[in-house]
């Protein structure tokens, strides 16, 4: 590998530990981010994603550990304001200057002593790649908050960064307005190449921007993949909460055969005298030894249900009868909670909910495949 | 009330005709108030700031000795500047009590805690995720530093206010420490005091509202500046 080398790694964070009030807040073995990639880094509050930002910035102290960027270890082959002279940071608030929107953008360039013809051909740039040019004089006090934020980012790509760091930046905007910034930023990261590390707790925004994935929980990095991968495949039980896999369910491996496991559902005894039915069985496409305990993750995207306690043949494996529970609207689909036994978690539409005149106490018919149950081996 | 009125009428014209005994007081007044300021604006600021941006141990023990020293009584920095600056004080050797030197260092004491409180204040105000920001634009301490300063400039010119409207108006120290001698430290706080137990009520009233007026002027002056500043 080379400096030069696409795969060398732009930023690597080896042992990165940090610690508050004698308590270890963050905890990362290692990370390494490639030239122009995006990764995103999500979590629920309190994991530690600001933390590591802070940290990979040099912006607060590391107690041990390493970063190393290009190849050169800050701290020893190159000071901390030289490493941070390559990089630019984007917080949730917009933290502007008191002066006006064109100063705030040239802050960064003044900090280091550009002269001043090439900072109003940059600020300019900036200002309209952000759609703020016409802002250009006002004072920065006197911004909405998604003007604001578009002032942020233009200033931070204004000192062109090698790593630009984005601290949860459209988490205090509405809606609409974080629609069409983050659009912005997309376009402006993919056409300038730029690498960034983004923390957010919005699935939606790290599945939109993101090359890679990383979930952390109390101050590690449980799991870092292509955005499929973490999805699909979440590594554990936090994971697969945290990424929106509704229905997680513990069960034993009876057996496998060719690829697809036969599994025993750990399942609630009264739930099943509700039902009347005997312990529930599901398969699930992978490799796994008979006896494993296993939680089986299914996506709620991925059930289908049949009304009237009908299932006409398909090439999905799992199929049981299961009482409707209860019935949440959630935006533009209802979320359809299902007792087969076990608890199972649908997205229907609101337009299939009409025509299929889907009731509570209704039984229908449950329905998934093989291979949308993604397997997860206990511990 | 005629004394009030005939005391007002009297300064208008010890103003007009440029009253060369009234004009070098409130010259002193203004150079001793003013090099006290400033002298207190680089102390209060520098230490102000420095307390506000760092944490060790007895820091809050810091920050109320800095909150007390806003409400120093002038009287009792007169006592100790003129202990220390008597003729077998600490500093005697130096042979400057009374003398304008005197006054501005009395007037230093105690301005400088009404700036540096004001100035602790203005910097806690600033959201501490600033300090981060700037620093990842590629800022040195230093830049970090005066960029904060720039950015609580408001509150700054405040706490100028205060500071100077605090010794130009206070009596208690000038009078103990630069001895009120004519023609060389009296002032017009000083002189007003001097007058009133003279009863020459006229004379006294006329210093007054000349202290007034210099108060308001210079007010003004920083409230205009400071107004300009303000984001519309």
């Amino acid at each position: 590998m080379t400096a030069n080398d696409p795969s060398t790694p732009i930023l690597q964070g080896e042992n990165i530990q940090v610690q508050r009030g004698g308590k270890r807040i963050l905890d990362v073995s290692s990370l390494k981010i490639i030239p122009r990639e995006v990764l995103s880094v999500i979590g629920p509050n309190g994991a530690g994603k600001t933390t590591l930002l802070q940290a990979l910035s040099r912006l607060i102290r590391i107690g041990k550990g390493e970063i190393c960027f290009q190849g050169k270890k800050v701290g020893a082959d190159m000071t901390p304001l030289n490493y941070r002279r390559c990089l630019a940071m984007v917080f949730q608030e917009a933290l502007l200057f008191d002066a006006t929107v064109y100063a705030n953008v040239a802050s960064g360039l003044k900090i280091r002593g550009v002269n001043s013809s090439e900072i109003i051909s940059i600020v300019n740039t900036r200002l309209e790649q952000f759609g703020i040019g016409h802002l250009r004089d006002r004072s920065a006090k006197t911004l909405s908050g998604g003007e604001a934020q578009r002032t942020s980012l233009a200033r931070a790509f204004a000192i062109q960064p090698q790593l630009l760091f984005l601290d949860e930046p459209f988490a205090a905007l509405d809606p609409p307005t974080r629609e069409t910034l983050l659009e912005d930023l997309n376009r402006v990261l993919r056409t300038s190449g730029t690498t960034a590390i983004m923390a957010t707790h919005d699935q939606v925004e790290a599945l939109r921007l993101s090359d890679r994935i990383a979930v952390m929980n109390e101050g590690r990095i449980t799991q870092i993949g292509r955005p499929e991968e973490v999805m699909n495949h979440p590594r554990d039980e936090f994971v697969a909460s945290f990424v929106g896999v509704e229905t997680i369910i513990e069960g034993r491996v009876i057996k496998c055969e060719r690829a697809t496991a036969t599994i025993a559902i750990n399942s609630n005894p009264t739930a099943l005298m509700e039902t009347g039915a005997a312990i529930p069985c599901l398969e699930a496409a992978g490799q796994v030894q008979p006896g494993e305990q296993v939680f089986c993750c299914i996506r709620p995207e991925h059930v289908t249900i049949f009304p009237g306690g009908r299932h006409d043949r398909s090439s999905a494996r799992n199929a049981f009868p299961a009482t409707i529970n209860r019935i949440i609207p959630a935006g533009p689909f209802y979320k359809v909670h299902l007792n087969g036994g076990f608890p199972l978690v649908a997205y229907v539409t609101v337009q299939s909910i009409e025509d299929l005149n889907l009731r509570v106490g209704e039984t229908v018919i449950a329905s998934f495949k093989a291979t949308a149950v993604h397997m997860i081996r206990r511990c | 009330m005629d004394i009030i009125l005939e005391g007002i009428k009297q300064a208008f014209s010890l103003l007009v005709s440029l009253d060369p005994e009234v004009m070098g007081i409130t010259w002193l007044s203004l150079k001793v108030s003013g090099t006290a300021t400033l002298i207190s604006l680089f102390i209060g600021i520098g230490i102000g700031t420095a307390v506000a941006l760092t944490s060790f141990p007895g820091r809050q023990i810091v920050v109320s000795l800095i909150n007390t020293g806003m409400a120093l009584p002038p009287v009792v920095v007169g006592l100790f500047v003129t202990i220390f600056l008597w003729r077998n004080g600490p500093f005697g050797a130096l042979e400057i009590l009374y003398t304008p030197l005197a006054i501005i260092i009395a007037q230093a004491i105690i301005a400088t805690p009404i700036v540096m409180g004001i100035t602790l204040a203005a910097m806690q105000q600033l959201p501490r995720k600033l300090r981060l920001q700037i620093l990842a634009l590629g800022a040195t301490r230093f830049q970090m530093v005066w960029l904060l300063i720039k950015e609580a400039k408001l509150s700054l010119m405040a706490a100028v206010m205060a500071g100077f409207g605090g010794v130009i108006s206070e009596v208690g120290a000038s009078i103990m420490v630069g001895g009120n001698i004519k023609g060389y430290t009296r002032v017009l706080t000083t002189a007003t005091v001097m007058e009133t137990s003279k009863g020459n009520f006229d004379v006294a009233i006329a210093l007054g509202v000349i202290l007034l007026l210099f108060a308001f002027a210079i007010n003004l002056v920083l409230t205009r500046v400071q107004q300009r500043e303000r984001p519309r």
